[in-house]
């Protein structure tokens, strides 16, 4: 007897689907080494960041510094670790806020419809109207620059995407049958919405979280690379870019690496969320 | 030689067995009738005469068209034959026509496609074809688009479409499934009178015995990928040799055991009185004044403790939007509605407690009423909620074990998830949802139409049954009258959004008063009336 | 069809006024007196006050908020305070860069990602369809002003085909400007690409399930043919409505792009009159910026009239 058993059937299925989807597996081991690496850089890195080692400075790879140094002298490696601490608590964050603020909205708007719901899609027209860097770059400059606010701004353009979805979802269910019973048993919308609604577009939310997590990456690695987000001597990745730029033509390396971490991190996130959503939708999965 | 063969054809889609050994012909001019019960694989034959199968689909044995060997024909050859020599017609008209190119695109794209006639000679053709199928010029020009058409004409356009170029063969799968019963006359007609004209041949795919002995010089019978039986109509459905067929025609015309007609104690359960709904619609132009669809129109009727009452008429006639006001789950425009000597219009969710206890209801779509992430013992104690105290956990799954014994399950069933359950047993749960709190009226919202028939014979015997023993009224809502005949005593035949006709059930089925009751009555298939006039003509 | 456009036309509109409101409603909290910055530190209080009551500063905020949206109107976005010149003057000079670039990154997102978007629906499930995904989900994950980097290390600093940064202006000819704009058009319209093809793809391939396609294909009309006439335009909605939301990505975009090339456009010029807080010049570009998104999801709102007939006779 395997512990698989002890599952109940559906779950076992989900697992089995899991396990067999490529996308999936390999999006979620790439996440799960990117935040082993941030929880490592808590306990150790292979050089300290703070440390300024000025003869060391701009240093090609080698065995000591695997992906060279900068032009403090700071082993780029251990930056990046440090790095994505950064990265991931800021866009972690901000994918909560979003989801915090924009569920509850979107399930309110889908149950009471009318005016609520008109309001709702008004607020979401307004803050679409605003490219989302140029409110971040604005938000971050009110405010100062700075993680937290780079949270902040990251965050409120993530209300009205999650808001959104939760809102489609929760209409499509609402003149379903199993919801029309339950009114009949007498149940009250908030009830149904935390009972019926919440678990059946949980799937799709948890989906959209992810992408909103690897834009949120994006958008982070942007406000550094404009100085508006971790101040140093905190590295980031951005940041970490920024610095390259003038010093490309003699170390390319600089700019190669962070990129690169960049890079990996979303495909990483984008892969998991891609398979999540092969795995969970089940008209999807048919077109396999 | 026949113009169709299929000989020892077997199918299967990624591995998975589907049709095994299916031997079927059809002559020029012949109308064979396909019938079967969900998952036989009655369409799947239909896709592969057409070759158009899912990617993953393997055939092997032979079919022969026209002496053309299509199991083996090229891409190409098949594009010659589909919509030439052969068209089929679809189950569901609302979703079969593009929804961006208008009805006189889309019938002459083939023509031209096949003719290489000109734009303006494939028009004046699919304009002559429009007008045979009944969608003349003055109200259906070629510049229609599909969303400007009901379902009854779009399905019109879908058999244009096929019939364009006269094929030699017509696949028609269930090409009347999604349409109510009058439409349903109508589109049959339409199609037998194009095969006669023009000495088609028709494979007409459908589940319901009566249309297809209706329709069909021979029949085949399907089951589970295989062929049971087959031969002409006439024999076949009088002798009823092959068990199978016995099943299925028994089925079909099933009627449950009643006690007569309990005595109606005069004891009023239900009282609507002049109910009307109307639904805005979208402005005619920004200052006009607001539009409104009435959906139901001054409605009044009674129900009494007990009684089993049917709800007929067409689709769209606002019988459903009735059955959501009596349930207190929409509010009326005007009007009353008494349940149980209460007043339920106006009232709060909490007032509404009492009578919803009372009142439960059953849905049409066994795989829609439940949600998919509970166990069953969560989904049929749902109405507990109405109870108050609320019963404890373990007080809970004994009422539960109670409900689903009176529906003809296990109590162990409680911890099972509803994908787990077939169609039928799915039902059966969602009837033990509704008699937990033990209501004195269910409504039931076209609640065995998506049941094969087999299944819906016994699920009318459990409502039967449930009526008997618990006392429990009625009112049945649905669009075919042979399930109304079967459980009620009393009919309200309703059209346009009005009663227009009530009575004893026999009574207004043998002999309709109003027009929209007669239209309702003489376009029901019937099986027995079919088998004699087919044994008629037959000599 | 005119009441599906005026009702369009009345939600930008509302839009339009409550971003200005929202605007107008940041810069007042911002800390900062607008004519201490102008004039200096060493400005007399008695100066301060008379540029202060030039300026209508002492006025109640809705009628400093009314003069502001009713000088927009009539093209008066009042005077940098840094430049010392009308804002509408510096967004002429710098929309001439801006323009040109986010046209030219849209065109070419456009005409890549749709025709790969067909091709690998085309072909779902092949080595082809698979091998150009791969490479979207790439496109998708790379930030753009990486890319940017990448295109200056390789075009500019190894290969020396196109200049690093910098603008030479429209004066000199055309060339030299188009020479200056194609990297940034090119790394900002890549990644927008990816993202365009996956959803074209998606789009077509749920459109080539539905019912009618398989009734064009029992008509004995092929399946490329079919691709071309029945599914595309129908997998054009969800494709136009990402295509206007990047609109907006790529109006952000140049912001960072226009200071990874150091080109003299709208995004640098916000992006510096923040930093210096040079707040009439934030007002004004960001109102305009703002009131470009809106127009161009307002012509995507009437695109989709175009393309789906339903729209159009819904009444």
């Amino acid at each position: 007897m395997t512990v698989e058993t002890h599952l109940p059937d559906a779950q076992r299925h989900w697992l089995r689907l899991a396990l067999a989807n490529r996308s999936f597996l390999t999006g979620l081991i790439i996440t799960a080494l990117i935040a082993a690496m941030a929880l490592i850089s808590f306990v150790w890195t292979p050089y300290d960041v703070t440390n300024l080692v000025v003869a060391d400075r701009m240093k090609g790879l080698s065995a000591q510094h695997w992906f060279g140094t900068d032009h403090f002298g700071r082993d780029i490696f251990s930056m990046i670790m440090v790095g994505s601490r950064n990265s991931i608590a800021v866009a972690f964050v901000a994918v909560g806020i979003g989801m915090g603020i924009g569920v509850p909205l979107g399930c309110w708007a889908a149950a009471r419809g009318g005016l609520v719901d008109e309001a709702l899609m008004r607020f979401n027209d307004l803050v679409f109207a605003f490219p989302a860097l140029l409110s971040a770059v604005m938000i971050t400059a009110i405010f100062g620059p700075g993680a937290v606010n780079a949270i902040i701004a990251i965050g409120i353009f993530n209300v009205p995407v999650f808001a959104r979805v939760a809102r489609a979802g929760a209409l499509a269910l609402w003149p379903r049958e199993y919801i029309l019973a339950a009114r009949a048993a007498g149940k009250g919308k908030a009830l149904i919405t935390v009972e019926h609604i919440l678990p059946n577009i949980a799937s799709m939310l948890l989906v959209q979280g992810t992408i909103q997590f690897a834009l949120g990456i994006l958008a982070e690695a942007g406000l550094s690379y404009l100085g508006l987000g971790a101040q140093p001597p905190m590295p980031s990745w951005g940041r970490m870019l920024f610095d390259a730029q003038t010093r490309m033509m003699v170390a390319p390396h600089l700019a190669i690496f962070p990129g690169l971490a960049i890079v990996i991190t979303v495909l990483g996130l984008n892969l998991l969320g891609d398979g999540l959503r092969d795995v969970l939708d089940p008209r999807l999965r048919r077109e396999r | 030689m026949s113009l169709l063969e299929i000989e020892n054809l077997a199918l299967d889609i990624g591995g998975t067995p589907i049709l095994r050994d299916i031997d079927l012909t059809i002559k020029a001019g012949e109308v064979m009738g396909l019938v079967g019960e969900s998952g036989s694989g009655k369409s799947m034959t239909a896709l592969t005469v057409m070759k158009l199968l899912p990617n993953a689909a393997k055939a092997r044995g032979r079919v022969t068209f026209d002496g053309i060997d299509i199991l083996a024909a090229p891409e190409q050859a098949m594009n010659q034959l589909r919509g030439d020599d052969i068209g089929m017609v679809f189950q569901e008209p609302m979703t079969a026509l593009n929804p961006v190119k208008t009805i006189g695109e889309q019938v002459a794209e083939g023509i031209r496609w096949h003719t290489g006639a000109s734009r303006a000679d494939a028009e004046a053709r699919a304009r002559a074809i429009l007008d045979r199928v009944g969608l003349p010029e003055s109200k259906f020009p070629l510049t229609r688009y599909p969303h400007e058409l009901s379902g009854g004409q779009r399905q019109r356009v879908v058999i244009a479409i096929a019939c364009a170029l006269r094929p030699k063969l017509l696949i028609a799968d269930e090409p009347t499934t999604a349409l109510d019963v009058v439409l349903q006359a109508q589109i049959l007609e339409l199609l037998r009178d194009l095969v006669d004209e023009n000495r088609m041949g028709l494979l007409l795919i459908s589940h319901d015995l009566a249309v297809v002995t209706d329709m069909a010089d021979r029949v085949t019978i399907m089951r589970d990928g295989a062929v049971m039986e087959s031969g002409e109509t006439a024999r076949t459905l009088s002798e009823q040799k092959h068990p199978y067929t016995r099943q299925l025609a028994q089925a079909s015309v099933h009627v449950p055991e009643r006690a007569a007609a309990p005595d109606t104690s005069r004891d009023l359960l239900l009282k609507v009185s002049g109910v009307t709904r109307d639904y805005p619609l979208r402005r005619a132009s920004l200052f006009g004044a607001p539009r409104h669809f009435r959906a139901v129109d001054g409605v009044s009727l009674m129900l009494n403790r007990g009684q089993s009452k049917a709800l007929v008429g067409r689709s769209g006639c606002g019988k459903s939007t009735l059955a959501r006001l009596i349930l207190a789950l929409d509010r009326p425009t005007s009007g009353s509605i008494r349940f149980d000597g209460e007043e339920l219009t106006g009232r709060s969710e909490n007032e509404l407690k009492p009578a919803r206890r009372n009142m439960q209801v059953v849905f049409q779509d066994p795989y829609g009423s439940f949600n998919p992430r509970h166990k069953v013992e969560r989904l049929v104690a749902e109405p507990l909620h109405l109870l108050d105290p609320q019963p404890g956990p373990a007080e809970r799954r004994e009422k539960v074990a109670e409900a689903l014994v009176n529906v003809g399950m296990q109590p162990s069933d409680m911890d099972k998830y509803p994908h787990e359950f077939s169609g039928g047993q799915r039902q059966r749960l969602s009837i033990a949802r509704a008699i937990i709190t033990r209501p004195r009226l269910i409504v039931a919202d076209e609640p065995v139409s998506a049941l094969d028939v087999s299944i819906r014979a016994q699920i009318l015997d459990l409502f039967a049954d449930l009526n008997q023993r618990l006392g429990v009224a009625y009112l049945f809502i649905t669009h075919d009258l042979t399930v109304a005949r079967a459980i009620t005593d009393e009919v309200l035949v309703m059209h346009d959004g009005r009663i227009v006709e009530e009575g004893d059930t026999g009574r207004v089925f043998d002999a309709p008063r109003s027009d929209a009751a007669r239209a309702l009555v003489e376009a029901a298939p019937d099986l027995q009336r079919a088998i004699a006039r087919r044994l008629a003509a037959a000599g | 069809m005119a009441a599906f456009i005026l009702k369009r036309l009345a939600i930008g509109l509302a839009t339009l006024v409550l971003a200005s409101i929202v605007v107008f409603s940041v810069m007042e909290i911002l800390p900062g007196d607008p004519a201490l910055l102008m004039l200096g530190m060493n400005a007399t209080d008695e100066a301060l006050a008379v540029l202060r009551n030039q300026m209508g500063l002492n006025d109640p905020v809705h009628l400093r908020y009314l003069a502001w949206v009713a000088g927009m109107l009539v093209g008066d976005f009042g005077n940098s305070y840094t430049y010392s010149t009308p804002v509408i003057e510096l967004i002429g000079e710098r929309a001439v860069v801006s323009l040109p670039l986010a046209t030219i990154s849209l065109a070419l997102s456009t005409l890549i990602a749709i025709p790969v978007g067909m091709f690998a629906a085309a072909r779902r499930g092949r080595i082809a369809d698979t091998s150009v995904m791969g490479v979207t989900q790439l496109g998708v994950a790379i930030p753009n002003f990486w890319f940017a980097l990448l295109l200056i290390y390789v075009f500019a600093v190894w290969l020396r085909l196109v200049p690093a940064g910098g603008f030479p202006g429209w004066g000199g000819g055309v060339w030299p400007g188009i020479r200056s704009l194609f990297l940034p058009a090119v790394a900002l319209a890549l990644p927008q690409a990816a993202i365009l093809a996956r959803v074209t793809r998606s789009a077509m391939l749920e459109v080539l399930g539905e019912d009618y396609i398989r009734t064009a294909r029992a008509k004995g009309m092929p399946r490329r043919i079919v691709l071309w006439r029945h599914a595309l335009r129908n997998a054009m909605i969800p494709v136009l409505t990402i295509m206007g939301l990047q609109f907006a990505f790529l109006l952000a975009g140049t912001i960072i792009i226009e200071n990874v090339f150091y080109l003299p456009g709208l995004g640098r010029l916000v992006f510096q009159a923040i930093t210096q807080r040079d707040l009439i010049v934030v007002e004004g570009v960001v109102m305009l910026l703002v009131a470009s998104v809106v127009i161009v999801n307002l012509a995507v709102d009437l695109t989709y009239a175009l393309v789906d007939p339903r729209l159009r006779s819904r009444a």
